[in-house]
């Protein structure tokens, strides 16, 4: 599988070389495979977002190494291929829009890569059709709902044309529905263009759509597999996630509950689907 | 102590071309002891509306009452009533300014100049209340606690000022699943044992689901829905069609009970919903 990041021996850690170093990632050998969605999850302080930070070069390694399509983020030379490479999209929508009008918010990457005019208008107007944004293109980013702010981010660093996204828990400060439009629009932009997703996340509801999680713990991976193979069912498995602070998807909770109670659900159950398909399967 | 919200509206910029009204006519009763739950999509009303119950706005158009005293009146009492209705915000960790736990509780109760004695018995309890054993944490730097841990430190910064009321805005967004649990058994505690009357706003409908008693909705500055929580969430197309959800488990009964199963309304919580759904299959059982 081609690889687009790759970590090798990667440390990090912060105020390094002073009396009050903090070691955040220690020794981390991992990749993200062009095409899938990966996503992070572990307790609050357990290294995810310093680990995404080295994916475009926003921090780099006290030692090991990361490459982006082969290129060291250690050389700065290397870092603006890198951050066409990768974009980022951070909690907070706020924090992050920069023009008065969402049509210019978006143009901003593109204008800082030099691109002609026709050119960006092109990228603008095709980020705002694939995030379903376009009625939206003249309003004031303050006037949108905190979800389409964050959609307005999303868009913003797909006009990049970026290989690879990092969402760092985009949907955490968002309402239900924004919850859902910010999650659906970015497994758009990975089944309809093909984009490689990281989405650092404490919701297991969004884990359980990926093609592929890592669990932080300690500034480590712990865990790593497809959401079905991690959240499988069996004591020490249950006992090993809940030491790390994480829940079980709710059907592999209610799967797990009736086979308790006598039933024969498989072990493997982890979207409301499937609950509810084995169910029907059991009184048929 | 009641709190009573009279025909309350508000608006930004008032008097400017950009005024913008974010209020309407607003009436709420919350009884002594009650635990009340609020939801709304981001920009309906809550936090505005949040802020006029511990006097952070003073009404220039309908009235509020808390304990029975007009926040408008000239002789209300403001800090007193600050201290009676407790605000923690959303991110409360950015509330937090001293260098340590201690000394961060201790704000609050030092400004009322009360005794040592009496500062040290507060921050003690207080600590204990959201589960941080003072032995442990008194002297802990601030930036050694994890996201759940500086979160219970700054309720416990509020529950230093005895307050009767507290006003929950959001506290758990960004925590993960371990600080979520460990807020909302706080926050239960709290009302359960120190019988403290709970306003908890969220966008999580799992969290109010497990609760509050009794749940508001607002959408556009407006209280549209008020009953007890499992009623709420029984109108399913009324809260889908402003933006709202269901708690996660309401959405897996809902889909089983169009496939057929015979479940009851108003599951809410996991365990719940295992028990419920064990005896609907061995009914089914019992007929084959």
């Amino acid at each position: 599988m081609e690889k687009i990041i790759e970590t090798s021996a990667l440390t990090y850690a912060y105020r390094a070389g002073s009396s009050k170093e903090v070691r955040a990632l220690q020794n981390i050998n991992m990749a993200v495979h062009k095409g899938e969605i990966l996503a992070i999850t572990g307790q609050n302080g357990s290294g995810k977002s310093t680990l995404a930070r080295h994916f475009n070069g926003l921090l780099t390694p006290t030692s090991g190494r990361v490459l982006v399509n082969g290129l060291s983020t250690d050389d700065r030379n290397n870092i603006g291929e890198i951050r066409k490479k990768v974009g980022m999209v951070f909690q907070n929508p706020d924090n992050q829009l920069v023009s008065s009008i969402v049509e210019e918010d978006i143009a901003f990457g593109p204008e800082n890569l030099g691109l002609p005019q026709s050119e960006i208008i092109e990228r603008v107007d095709w980020a705002l059709h694939i995030l379903n944004l376009e009625e939206l293109r003249r309003e004031t980013p303050h006037n949108l709902s905190a979800g389409q702010k964050q959609q307005v981010a999303i868009a913003g660093v797909l006009a990049m044309k970026p290989e690879c996204i990092i969402l760092d828990e985009p949907t955490a400060h968002l309402d239900p529905r924004g919850r859902r439009e910010v999650l659906e629009s970015s497994l758009r932009l990975n089944r309809e263009e093909g984009i490689t997703l990281v989405l650092l996340t404490h919701f297991m509801n969004e884990v359980i759509h990926c093609s592929r999680m890592l669990i932080m713990d300690s500034g480590t991976v712990k865990v790593e597999g497809s959401p079905r193979e991690v959240f499988l069912q069996g004591d020490e498995q249950i006992e090993k996630l809940k030491q790390m602070g994480l829940d079980y998807p709710v059907a592999s909770r209610l799967a797990a509950g009736l086979n308790r109670e006598g039933f024969n659900l498989p072990s493997d159950i982890i979207h409301h689907e499937e609950f509810i398909a084995s169910l029907c399967q059991l009184t048929s | 102590m009641p709190i009573d919200v009279i025909n309350l509206s508000h608006s930004y910029k008032t008097g400017t071309p950009f005024e913008h009204k974010v209020l309407f006519d607003v009436n709420l009763h919350i009884s002594d002891g009650e635990f009340v739950g609020l939801i709304g999509p981001t920009r309906s009303g809550k936090t505005t509306l949040a802020q006029y119950l511990n006097a952070l706005y003073i009404p220039r158009q309908g009235r509020v009452l808390i304990d029975n005293e007009n926040t408008a009146d000239k002789k209300a009492d403001l800090v007193s009533i600050r201290h009676r209705v407790g605000y923690v915000f959303q991110n409360p960790e950015y509330q937090l300014f001293a260098p340590t736990v201690g000394e961060d509780i201790a704000f609050g109760p030092i400004n009322q100049n009360l005794p040592q004695e009496e500062i040290d018995r507060l921050v003690k309890g207080s600590m204990e209340m959201v589960g941080l054993d003072f032995n442990t944490f008194c002297h802990r730097d601030i930036f050694a606690l994890s996201g759940g841990q500086k979160r219970r430190a700054a309720i416990a910064g509020v529950l230093a000022c005895r307050p009767k009321v507290l006003v929950l805005d959001d506290i758990t967004s960004g925590l993960d699943p371990r600080g979520r649990e460990e807020i909302m058994k706080v926050v239960k505690d709290l009302h359960l044992s120190q019988n403290i009357t709970i306003l908890f706003i969220s966008n999580s409908m799992d969290e109010v689901a497990l609760l509050a008693r009794r749940l508001l909705v607002m959408d556009n500055g407006k209280i549209i829905m008020d009953g007890p929580t499992r009623e709420v969430f029984a109108r399913t197309e009324k809260l889908r069609s402003i933006g709202l959800e269901l708690p996660e488990i309401s959405i897996i009964i809902d889909s089983l009970q169009s496939a057929g199963f015979n479940l009851p309304r108003g599951i809410l919580t996991v365990d719940e919903a295992i028990s419920e759904i064990a005896a609907a299959l061995h009914l089914r059982e019992g007929h084959q």
